[in-house]
């Protein structure tokens, strides 16, 4: 970082300046951590939503529960419902991984890796399987 | 008027709580209806109506609706404090949230009590 590039107002001593977090190669733990947060997001702003319909329209007739299947048959719809079912399964391993962090399970600094490596590739592989039933 | 020095509002504990017991509330439901559907090998149009027909299936959804709710407004508000700074968009957006959780829970409401149940 060259000196132009500082912000104009300087923070008190000793705090960082500036911190490019694109430019800094994310420790495991780090993704695992926002992918927590942009899933929990997904799922506020999309799933929830999507959800409470589905649900309203599969128990609301014989008709509405084969249109919302034949709905669901577009490849569209498979991928949307894929990428909320990722954010589920994400969200939901992320959370156990967590919760076994408050009770001091894994705390080391191999385990809090490893964790976080079986995070990532259950909540894919789990994807997969629900990606292969949809397909 | 009593002078105060405002440290903090004392519900980071709180809500560090709540977090987690409305998480596995929900990954007990979640849990339950996966069980469900591996028992009854697949889920149809008779056994899913039948499912919501029993009154205790629509309590434990609701009692998911409400971890849902409450864990959402944590996590979310959680969020916006992180990135939003100016208070009076802050406020607004998280205001707005309150709003959208509240209509989800009345919309779950009228799907599992409704008219058309």
């Amino acid at each position: 970082m060259s000196d132009s590039e500082l912000p104009a107002e300087l923070p008190r001593a000793g705090r960082p300046v500036y911190l490019n977090l694109l430019a800094i190669r994310q420790p495991v733990p780090a993704i695992v951590s926002i992918l927590h947060r942009v899933s929990g997001a997904l799922l506020f702003l999309v799933g929830i939503p999507l959800l409470l319909w589905a649900v309203q329209h599969s128990l609301a007739s014989p008709e509405t529960w084969a249109a919302l299947r034949a709905s669901l048959a577009h490849p569209l719809a498979k991928l949307l419902l894929l990428g909320l079912v990722w954010a589920y399964l994400h969200h939901f391993c992320a959370g156990i991984r967590y919760l076994l962090l408050d009770l001091h399970i894994g705390t080391e600094l191999t385990p809090l890796r490893q964790s976080s490596y079986a995070v990532l590739i259950v909540s894919l592989a789990l994807t997969a399987v629900v990606g292969a039933r949809l397909w | 008027m009593v002078a105060r020095i405002i440290v903090g509002a004392h519900y980071g504990w709180k809500d560090w709580l709540a977090q987690r017991a409305t998480a596995v509330v929900m990954a007990l439901y979640t849990l339950l209806l996966l069980g469900i559907a591996l028992y009854e090998g697949g889920i149809d149009y008779a056994t899913w109506t039948g499912l919501f027909a029993h009154p205790a299936f629509r309590i434990a959804t609701l009692l998911f609706g409400l971890a849902l709710l409450w864990h959402a407004w944590i996590g979310m508000r959680d969020i916006w404090m992180d990135y939003v700074k100016p208070a009076g968009l802050r406020l607004t957006i998280e205001a707005a949230t309150v709003l959208i959780l509240v209509a989800y829970l009345a919309w779950l409401v009228e799907v599992l009590w409704g008219p058309g149940r």
